[in-house]
């Protein structure tokens, strides 16, 4: 059984508040960001 | 473990067991049993992507990286998020267009069939040794913990787990893991309440003083195992390399309903994973505390091994070096009592003094920890003295409730299982698509077969795995052990993909012969760090000079070769 075919690339997110993908590796990326600043916090308050 | 603890393992596992065979009775194809079925939601890709990493040793080994090295670890983890993007919008794409089993049938279509068997071989020989390394970890806690020999739990724990994949195949994979993890998080928030009212007043500021909430460094030094740098870097080509080329992983998210629903199980790992392991190495952290206060802390924490060479004709030595051990434990208690009660002040001259002391006296326990295991190693040159893997379960069988016991353990076995399922499913597919069906080419449009070899092969893995727990032995943290084993294996692979992806007028000649130069290359570096350690580099560091090595190695074979014969491939619009 083949895999459906090649429009489903261009297909959108269907997450509340993404219309595209795009959008959603920004969140990915702001939340990774998020992420590190916190633990620099951490180590630099408990240091 | 009482009655209680032993009503409730059994009753997880065989519930767990009985759940995915039940659903999964009828995988009779080799679609369904390779790749899942193309209706799996992006919850339970996401949560299988996840729980196929996050093994026994994540939930054992992890805290005890965190007790003696600190959160230094989760640097390890940066680079995920940013790989992972990387997977969604390049990887997934390319194989859910081409609609292959295996991540490495792409590179038999891009390159030619050479490249395809390098980079399959590439995956089993890593994946293999890391089945050894996943089997070993719970087979030995469990050894610990019941009290068995520790080739019969390597011999049980493998036994299972091929039976649990062998008659449930992808799906069933997929659709216990989410019940799995459920388990899995309410043993560890259970393990963590528990802690929490145990732990003293103060507790994270304690770690931070000891040195163990230093989760970034920004150092450069390419010898330190964990950095921001060598995290960004090694780790994003690490995961990169785990992701998107490691079968295990491609076959969870290639047998999503639809592309989104693959994309959409990545991104939830990007959004969690890094919380996930900071709370588990948190964990870590705050045991490290915890056992400064806890009358008794073992001088070493696989007691099994403690005793039973402390039972011995150095027995003397044994309970001289525990002796001082508790003696130090409570002048190192003091001091602490000491900072906590200076910086509550506010005196800052005492609350230096006070803080030189403390870290002083945790130098002198460490000293005799250092002691205990020459000790141990000298009553018995194989004896194991890496214990940071022993440090949860003690804790989880000497402060828990019973009946939590029992379901942690039933936790680790369900979660051992899991890992062990995806490992097994992925090299039993790996060895039929990639060797099975390309040497025995007249018998691939027998689905029927192709299911019955992958099963075997399956069980064959298993025994391998099983063997290779019973006869090797680590000197590493294991969890480190299986990231150590994955920079090395992976980084030539990585490159074969990038270069497949990227360079499209280089071949299957140029690129086959760069990726054989470049994890030469990998491996001289890494058995010359061990040689000479004072030259050696963090092994996160393996990734980006393996990948980078090969696409270099690669461009100038192409150059060499020229663009005759072979040299351009299909490329990935053509496919």
């Amino acid at each position: 059984m083949k895999p459906p075919a090649a429009p489903e690339e261009h297909d959108p997110p269907g997450v509340p508040g993404f219309r595209t993908w795009r959008g959603v590796y920004v969140f990915v990326f702001l939340f990774f960001v998020l992420c590190v600043a916190l633990l620099a916090l951490l180590s630099r308050a408990f240091a | 473990m009482n009655p209680v603890d032993w009503l409730v393992l059994v009753g997880a596992i065989v519930g767990i067991a009985a759940y995915g065979a039940w659903h999964t009775r009828h995988t009779d194809n080799l679609n369904t049993y390779l790749k899942g079925n193309y209706n799996t939601g992006w919850l339970t890709i996401g949560v299988s992507v996840m729980a196929t990493q996050a093994s026994t040793i994540t939930y054992l080994s992890l805290p005890g990286q965190a007790y003696e090295n600190g959160i230094a670890f989760i640097q390890n983890y940066v680079g995920l998020p940013l790989a992972l993007i990387v997977v969604c919008a390049v990887f997934l794409p390319i194989y859910r267009k081409l609609g292959v089993y295996t991540a490495y049938e792409y590179l038999g279509k891009r390159f030619d069939a050479k490249t395809h068997l390098l980079g399959a071989a590439l995956f089993l020989i890593q994946r293999g040794i890391q089945a050894g390394i996943t089997i070993y970890a719970p087979a030995i806690i469990l050894s610990t913990v019941l009290g068995w020999r520790l080739d019969l739990t390597i011999i049980f724990t493998g036994l299972l787990a091929i039976v649990y994949t062998v008659t449930g195949g992808s799906a069933a994979v997929n659709l216990t893991q989410k019940w799995q993890m459920a388990v899995i998080w309410g043993g560890m928030i259970a393990a963590c309440v528990v802690l929490f009212l145990k732990l003293p007043n103060k507790a994270t500021q304690i770690a931070g003083a000891l040195g163990k909430l230093q989760g970034v460094d920004f150092t450069p030094d390419l010898k330190r195992r964990y950095t921001l740098l060598s995290g960004l870097l090694g780790g994003f080509f690490l995961s990169l390399s785990y992701f998107g080329t490691d079968q295990s992983q491609v076959q969870r998210y290639i047998g999503g309903a639809a592309l989104r629903e693959g994309r959409l199980g990545l991104m939830f790992n990007a959004v969690f994973k890094i919380p996930m392991q900071f709370l588990i190495v948190m964990l870590g952290a705050l045991l490290f505390v915890f056992y400064q206060f806890q009358p008794n802390t073992p001088v070493f924490f696989n007691q099994t091994e403690w005793r039973r060479l402390a039972s011995g004709p150095q027995a003397a030595s044994f309970q001289a070096i525990e002796n001082k051990y508790a003696a130090v434990q409570v002048q190192k208690q003091e001091k602490i009592r000491a900072w906590v009660a200076a910086s509550e002040r506010g005196d800052a001259g005492a609350e230096a003094a006070a803080r030189a002391s403390m870290i002083e006296a945790r130098d002198s326990a460490e000293a005799i920890r250092q002691e205990a295991r020459k000790a141990l190693r000298s009553a018995d040159p194989k004896a194991n003295t890496k214990d940071s893997d022993y440090v949860f379960i003690t804790f989880i069988l000497t402060q828990l409730p019973h009946g939590f016991i029992g379901l942690l353990i039933a936790v680790m076995i369900a979660s051992a299982l899991s890992s062990k399922a995806a490992e097994l499913n992925a090299l039993g597919t790996t060895s039929t698509i990639d060797l099975w069906r390309r040497f025995r080419p007249l018998a691939a449009p027998d689905e029927a077969r192709d299911v019955r070899n992958a099963k075997w092969f399956t069980a064959l893995w298993g025994l391998f795995a099983i063997a290779f727990a019973l006869f090797v032995s680590f000197a590493e943290n294991l969890i480190e052990g299986l990231n150590i084993v994955a920079s090395i294996f992976y980084p030539a692979l990585l490159g074969v993909f990038v270069v497949a992806f990227f360079l499209k007028h280089v071949g299957g000649s140029a690129v086959f012969w760069a990726a054989v130069a470049s994890q030469v290359l990998v491996l001289v570096l890494f058995f010359m760090g061990k040689m000479y350690p004072s030259h050696e580099i963090g092994y996160l560091w393996l990734n980006p000079i393996g990948c980078a090595a090969c696409v270099v190695f690669s461009l100038a074979f192409q150059a060499l070769i020229g663009r005759n014969g072979s040299a351009i491939g299909q490329t990935i619009q053509s496919a």
